[in-house]
């Protein structure tokens, strides 16, 4: 009895203290913020080194002083590449912690499981990867790629001279959400262009998949029509893996049918022998290869940082662009923090529209006023030798993102929030 | 269009030098290098005029830009070699640290342009590889103004294959000649191509445009229309063989997934959960021996798969007895209590790969005599980890049958399936026989591991997507039987093989899953069936 009541004291006199003080000030000198990606499961490949650079940023931030004085402290959960998982685990974050902010997620389908969380809690979260648009959250601040500023220049470049002139494509994908609405935005953008329905093939494999013989037979066979043939990969996670070994030992190489990949970067690319697939393309805002004094002391600070926290084959770690975006993510954060002198997601929703970040990708990025995206420059690279790639191709000035694509009926008058 | 203009131009440029047989000749204009340092239409220029230039310099500097050695610094166009650095025009060493050198990059553009113009050169080279590879390339897009090229190298080519694959590509530019009599004999000469784009060529001439036909000679157009028939029965041909060898493919990857579980499962009745985790156990023992190999002896970095086979065979057949003694002895005739222990068991086993080698699926390499493939004909190609694969899976069925049948362990294991009372009466001593069967079904399953490590993604989950297509396997099979598993999984690859060439790989799960359950009602036995008195027991 005796203990019963003490412990009903003890969470009445909490509850009174924590409706007292004002929000975010329940932890007194640390500010908490969450990372929620998938550190096992079919996503983790790609995933992990995200909450690596998070962790690598914060210590950075904390060295330096922290926001407004106080250290950050990260809180990090593995949502083991399930979907629902996410959800859960981004409610725990907002409602149990009382992250300030969360940065996490890859794939569209675990951002789309945990969208409804941070509109109900009203928390705040940041989405680093490229992809398909088609939505704009109040409570979400996207600093990958939108399709305009991926996939619909990649495909302009493969249809141009200098890209190889592709008049047939194969639209080749994961199964789930992000690749099934780029691909109808990529239908519509090459109808547009005149490619007829004929010319597109379409195919889409389980999370997971491992065996690509059939479909890289297919593509053979598409490809032998007599027009230049270009594959256009959506594919997600550690299929990728299967699928360039079998791409290698088919023999079909990038001068005679080029594969341009929106998910696959440095980090998916090491654990593949890419000597046969020299030549094949991605499309990034970000290449570890880019020179210029960011990007120099990003890959230093990151290695330096992987070597002291025993990441696994610390030799061969990389960056890539989804790492940049949590990066530049989290520093725009942090600068819309002090400018809102507060951690409250409304007002730092209102103070993060306009601030601007000396990024490793060259460029000054832009978080655009009205539609919680950034502009960003875009650049397409060829895989070299050694994994990394040469870029051919970029464009001059960073982008401004559509989320709603023009290629798409009913988006007209959709843009910003 | 442009990249057609400047191959052609290029290679018309190394065909007269080729008819010039160009003398041995001092080194190279530093002036023609200095292209190479501009953007991409500069390089391919500078690409074009060492192809005029030719030689052993022009080739050098070719050669070298193919390897990726070739570099600027400044103005001056340089070739890594080691640490050294050398001047590409004269190939003398210089004074300069090989880390300052800029990389000059290629785009597919200058890497076609590249391929072609090297590809020229070598179709007189003495070594009849480098002849058949220059052939290939070039026969892949003939032009007119490779015609030349063509046939003074038929003049001096004795090779049949090199002779054949040039003939065809003088052929393809001949479909466009002027001479009708020129034309028959080329398109006569593509019916002995099996090249689906050869067939979309001909199909060309067959159509109408603005109400005439494409080809004006009836006669031609006969010739080819005979023709496409023809190389659609060889394409038909070679597709078919393609898809049934990815079913045997997949095959024997089921079945060496499943073999295991065919012996722990179907045979002593044990339901493992923790049956894929058994297949991880032997990859990461294959990662292990790779790494040992890497570390200790790279220069037989090549045949660390083949010393992998005892350590991943042994390690996962200790886990198994280690199962077998602290959990499932205290189990047996309780399927359903060993089922939840041995799920519980493959937890750990995950978590505990994850503890120790980090969450990441592991980088296993191919070694060097499993990449590539064997091409069968034109688009289809037969991958040599694959055929290796499915050579291993012939292996271990063999080992497995030999073990069961011709050894005392193996014929305890039968006795004690068929009747363990029995057995024990007439002095079988069954508690241990359990243990060692139990060990082999394991052992098996490290096998299959090490096989999927070569085609598969490594990982500590890896296990989990194995486990329902083992126990797919078996069940269709008919448990207690090796025979079934073996058809089960031949028949299940190629079937499934079979139905994503038509509908597609998400479907074909889903269609695959279907059939199984349609099939387990009509015949819950499975394929094959104990006969006999004790096939209920």
């Amino acid at each position: 009895m005796n203990r019963r009541n003490f412990v009903k004291a003890l969470t009445l006199s909490a509850s009174i203290a924590a409706i007292g003080l004002p929000a975010g000030a329940h932890a007194a000198d640390t500010i908490k913020v969450g990372i929620l990606h998938s550190l096992s499961g079919t996503m983790a490949i790609s995933e992990t080194a995200l909450k690596n650079v998070a962790l690598m940023t914060i210590e950075e931030i904390n060295a330096k002083g922290g926001v407004m004085g106080k250290k950050l402290e990260p809180v990090v959960v593995d949502p083991a590449s399930n979907w629902p998982l996410f959800a859960e685990k981004a409610r725990q974050l907002v409602a149990q912690d009382k992250v300030a902010a969360v940065f996490g997620c890859w794939t569209s389908v675990s951002r789309k499981s945990v969208n409804p969380v941070f509109k109900e809690l009203n928390g705040l979260l940041f989405y680093p990867v490229q992809y398909e648009g088609e939505e704009l959250e109040k409570n979400v601040f996207y600093t990958g790629a939108a399709p305009n500023q991926q996939a619909i220049p990649a495909v302009e470049y493969l249809m141009s001279a200098e890209g190889g002139g592709a008049k047939r494509f194969v639209l080749l994908g994961t199964d789930y959400v992000y690749p099934r609405t780029t691909n109808k935005i990529l239908r519509a953008f090459l109808k547009s262009k005149g490619v007829a329905d004929a010319d597109i093939m379409e195919d889409y494999t389980p999370f997971g998949h491992a065996d690509y013989q059939t479909i890289i037979a297919n593509i053979k066979k598409f490809a032998a029509a007599g027009k230049k043939t270009a594959v256009i990969s959506t594919i997600n996670g550690d299929s990728n893996v299967p699928f360039y070994k079998e791409l290698g030992n088919a023999g079909l190489k990038a001068t005679d049918v080029p594969v341009v990949a929106f998910s696959v970067g440095e980090e998916e690319l090491r654990g593949v022998d890419t000597k046969p697939l020299v030549g094949h393309l991605a499309a990034w805002n970000y290449f570890m290869s880019l020179k210029n004094p960011e990007n120099a002391a990003f890959v230093k600070k990151y290695r330096d940082w992987a070597k002291k926290n025993g990441v696994p084959n610390v030799d061969t770690v990389v960056t890539n662009d989804p790492m940049e975006a949590t990066y530049v993510g989290i520093y725009m954060w942090k600068q819309a923090v002090e400018k809102a002198k507060s951690t409250d997601t409304d007002k730092v929703i209102a103070a993060l529209g306009g601030q601007t970040f000396k990024a490793p990708s060259g460029f000054t990025l832009t978080m655009d006023k009205t539609n919680h995206h950034l502009h960003k420059p875009v650049y397409i690279g060829e895989v070299r030798a050694d994994g990394q790639f040469d870029v051919v191709w970029k464009t001059k000035e960073p982008i401004r993102a559509q989320p709603w694509s023009p290629f798409i009926p009913g988006n007209e008058g959709k843009q910003g929030i | 269009m442009h990249a057609m203009m400047f191959f052609k131009r290029m290679l018309g440029a190394a065909l007269l030098l080729l008819l010039a047989a160009a003398p041995a000749r001092a080194a190279l204009d530093p002036a023609a290098l200095a292209g190479l340092a501009g953007d991409f239409q500069s390089r391919m220029d500078a690409i074009e005029a060492l192809g005029v230039a030719g030689g052993d310099d022009a080739r050098r500097v070719l050669d070298a830009l193919e390897a990726g050695h070739l570099g600027v610094i400044g103005e001056r166009a340089v070739i890594v070699d080691g640490d050294r650095v050398r001047d590409a025009a004269s190939g003398a060493v210089l004074e300069l640290a090989a880390g300052d050198v800029e990389a000059i990059t290629m785009n597919n553009r200058v890497r076609r342009t590249l391929a072609g113009a090297r590809a020229a050169l070598a179709l007189t080279a003495p070594d009849r590889a480098e002849r058949l590879a220059a052939a290939i390339t070039l026969g892949d897009s003939p032009n007119a103004s490779l015609l030349p090229v063509f046939e003074r190298a038929l003049a001096s080519e004795t090779d049949e294959e090199i002779r054949g694959i040039l003939l065809r590509a003088a052929a393809r530019v001949n479909l466009a000649s002027a001479d009708a009599q020129i034309r028959l004999r080329a398109v006569q000469a593509l019916g002995e191509s099996s090249d689906p784009a050869v067939r979309a060529l001909l199909e060309g001439l067959l159509e109408k445009r603005d109400g005439n036909w494409v080809e004006p000679q009836s006669e031609v157009r006969a010739a080819a229309d005979m023709a496409i028939h023809a190389i659609d029965r060889r394409i038909a041909v070679a597709e078919g063989v393609g898809t049934v060898f990815s079913g045997l493919s997949l095959g024997s990857i089921l079945l060496l997934a499943a073999l295991g579980l065919a012996i722990t499962y179907g045979v002593m009745g044990v339901i493992n959960m923790a049956h894929g985790e058994l297949l991880m156990v032997g990859a990461y023992a294959t990662f292990l021996v790779q790494g040992l190999f890497r570390s200790h002896l790279p220069a037989y970095l090549d045949w660390y798969v083949a010393a992998a086979i005892p350590v991943a065979f042994l390690s996962a057949a200790l886990v198994g007895v280690a199962m077998e003694r602290l959990v499932l002895r205290h189990l047996y005739g309780r399927p359903l209590e060993s089922l939840l222990a041995t799920w519980g068991l493959s937890l750990v086993l995950i978590q505990a790969a994850r503890v120790i080698f980090g969450p990441q699926n592991l980088e296993l390499a191919n070694p060097s005599w499993m990449s590539g493939g064997a091409e069968l004909a034109a688009g289809v190609v037969l991958p040599y980890n694959r055929i290796v694969i499915i050579g291993f899976a012939v292996f271990v069925l063999v080992l497995i049958w030999l073990l069961m049948q011709r050894t005392r362990l193996g014929m305890f294991v039968r006795a004690v399936t068929q009747n363990r009372p029995m057995a024990g009466c007439v002095g079988v001593p069954t508690a241990r026989v359990d243990t060692l069967a139990f060990a082999i079904g394991s052992g098996v399953a490290g096998l299959g591991g090490l096989a999927l490590s070569q085609i598969a993604n490594v990982g500590p989950a890896m296990g989990t997507g194995y486990i329902v297509d083992a126990f797919m396997v078996v069940v269709l099979g008919g448990v207690g039987q090796l025979a079934g598993a073996v058809w089960a999984a031949l028949g299940l690859g190629i079937f499934s093989k079979f139905l994503e060439g038509w509908a597609g790989a998400v479907i074909a799960k889903i269609l695959v899953l279907v059939f199984i359950i349609v099939f387990i009602q009509k015949r819950p036995q499975g394929i094959f069936a104990l006969k006999g008195r004790f096939a209920d027991s």
